[in-house]
């Protein structure tokens, strides 16, 4: 597998390891079955992502792009971190092998199931994107 | 003080994936590309040499597997002998019948020929394997119907090493008068075969897994068995194969084949003892750890385990990092994103298939570099497990 540099630095160190004691939203994707199963945890205050963790099992390119996705939305407006998208992530990491970009869209998932968490929790209203990407989460089986 | 743990050498654990060539090999092979570089099939000096040369290689290795040189043919690949097979019997004996039967966990261009020839109105009995990978005799005997014209079943796996018992498959099929077939890609020149005691009547052994080069195999055909031809053309190796011989590669998969049946005894007991220390250490030392394929019946280079809540592929990549090289039967390693059909045959859950790693040894790995491996090992598990959102043990 030829991965870039950037893939195999945050896949050897990743950065935002791990759980956050009371999360303000989680999002989970992905199935055992499939091989990946992303665990995303967010803290967020003034309406910006004050502490984001993760959790993944999964090949190289799913834990490298976990890791990329936190370090994207980490202080960033929930606005501009539900804009982001797997094309950004992917040139983060200085590109990925064709058939690992789905792992991209897996981490982009995670991360707007947490916002939707986060939302639903506080009694916010849903972005209709945001709605319609949870509903074909769902219907996928969190995959 | 920065300490720098830079490895530059490498440590090859994935012998049964490709071979590096012996040096004693690529010393015999020399001569035949540039000095004696002509084509078996001309009359003058030049071709009767590589013709000399030719017939050499087929003696040496009719010899290893107790038959007549005429029985032998070189192919390009174990690929190549294995389509001939499946779809060379097939063709040649349709007006017998259209069942042809193969194991579940034969090497993908197996799967592949057979599934071709569902798609030509054949039908393809797939027969199941025990959880440790054997292939369950007693299907085989319920499977055999007068419409059976091939049974393709492999003789060792490459993912999980099992023999499976070779002699007792071909006693069956010869006193049902149906064709038997063996991919021995993997366990030619690492375990004894013998064509004549195991009832074999078509089998496949591949160059470049015993130290020899690339781009050649061989398909040993039983005289008297009714095949025909992939390739038709000038009419080398007897009509069977027709193309330009590759005189350096089967001279050289000769030449390897020799000294694989030369070292076989000891050189098997030296691996088992390593990877029997391998198994042990890793089932002893790391929890959430399964053997996956026979602990008896194995071939004495494989060692193939499980890891509980890690992938396969990122413990692949991370051993790579440090230096290692092994495979993996993990979905995310393949281009189908697809776990391991071996794996799931013997009745693995996917998300063990996908925690899958296996470790080949050979004829380069030294008792240094397996210390290393188990030494490094548990750290890499641990490390992907506290990245793993599952903690649990089994």
């Amino acid at each position: 597998m030829n991965y870039s540099k950037i893939v195999l630095k945050h896949f050897r160190n990743p950065h935002n390891l791990g759980k956050i004691a009371k999360p303000d939203g989680v999002g989970e994707v992905g199935n055992m079955a499939c091989g990946d199963v992303m665990r995303l945890y967010i803290k967020v205050k003034d309406d910006k992502i004050e502490d984001i963790k993760f959790e993944t099992y999964g090949c190289a390119a799913a834990i490298a792009t976990s890791s990329a996705v936190t370090d994207m939305a980490k202080g960033k407006t929930l606005d501009e971190v539900l804009k982001l998208d797997y094309e950004q992530v992917i040139k983060d990491l200085g590109g990925l092998p064709p058939i690992k970009v789905h792992c991209s869209l897996l981490a982009i998932d995670a991360l707007g199931e947490a916002i939707y968490e986060y939302l639903v929790k506080n009694k916010r209203e849903i972005p209709e994107d945001l709605e319609i990407k949870h509903q074909k989460i769902l219907t996928r089986g969190r995959h | 003080m920065i300490v720098v743990v830079m490895s530059t050498r490498r440590i090859y654990m994935d012998y049964a994936a490709t071979t590096p060539i012996d040096p004693l090999v690529v010393r015999m092979m020399l001569p035949y590309f540039s000095e004696k570089f002509g084509n078996t099939a001309s009359l003058h000096q030049e071709g009767s040499e590589a013709g000399i040369a030719l017939e050499r290689s087929r003696k040496i290795i009719a010899k290893i597997l107790g038959a007549k040189e005429t029985e032998v043919y070189f192919t390009s690949s174990a690929t190549e002998s294995n389509n001939t097979v499946i779809k060379g019997i097939t063709w040649a004996n349709k007006e017998k019948g259209k069942h042809i039967i193969i194991s579940a966990t034969e090497h993908d261009c197996v799967m592949e020929s057979a599934k071709w020839m569902e798609k030509q109105g054949f039908e393809v009995t797939k027969l199941p394997v025990d959880e440790n990978g054997l292939v369950k005799i007693e299907e085989l005997k319920k499977a055999i119907k007068k419409e059976t014209i091939l049974v393709s079943v492999i003789h060792a796996n490459n993912e999980v090493g099992t023999i499976n018992n070779i002699e007792e498959i071909g006693k069956i099929c010869r006193e049902a008068g149906v064709y038997f077939h063996t991919d021995a890609s993997q366990s030619f020149g690492k375990i004894p075969i013998d064509v004549a005691k195991m009832k074999i009547d078509l089998l496949t052994a591949s160059s470049h897994k015993i130290y020899g080069p690339k781009g050649a195999a061989i398909l040993y055909i039983r005289e008297g068995v009714k095949i025909e031809a992939l390739l038709h053309g000038g009419g080398h190796e007897g009509g069977m194969r027709s193309a330009t011989v590759n005189v350096p590669a089967i001279v050289g998969m000769a030449k390897a084949a020799e000294i694989c049946n030369n070292e076989m005894a000891e050189e098997s007991a030296r691996l088992m003892q390593l990877r029997d220390k391998m198994i042990q250490n890793i089932l002893k030392n790391i929890e959430g750890t399964r053997l996956n394929g026979d602990p008896v019946k194995r071939l004495p280079n494989n060692v193939n385990i499980s890891f509980e809540n890690v992938e396969g592929e990122s413990i692949l990549m991370m051993l790579d990092q440090e230096g290692v090289a092994v495979s993996t039967g993990s979905a995310c390693s393949s281009r189908t994103l697809e776990p391991s059909h071996v794996l799931t045959a013997m009745g693995l859950e996917a998300k063990v298939a996908h925690g899958s790693i296996r470790f080949s040894l050979g004829r380069w790995t030294t008792e240094k570099e397996v210390n290393y491996v188990l030494e490094i090992l548990p750290k890499i598990i641990l490390k992907l497990r506290q990245i793993s959102p599952f903690k649990t043990k089994i």
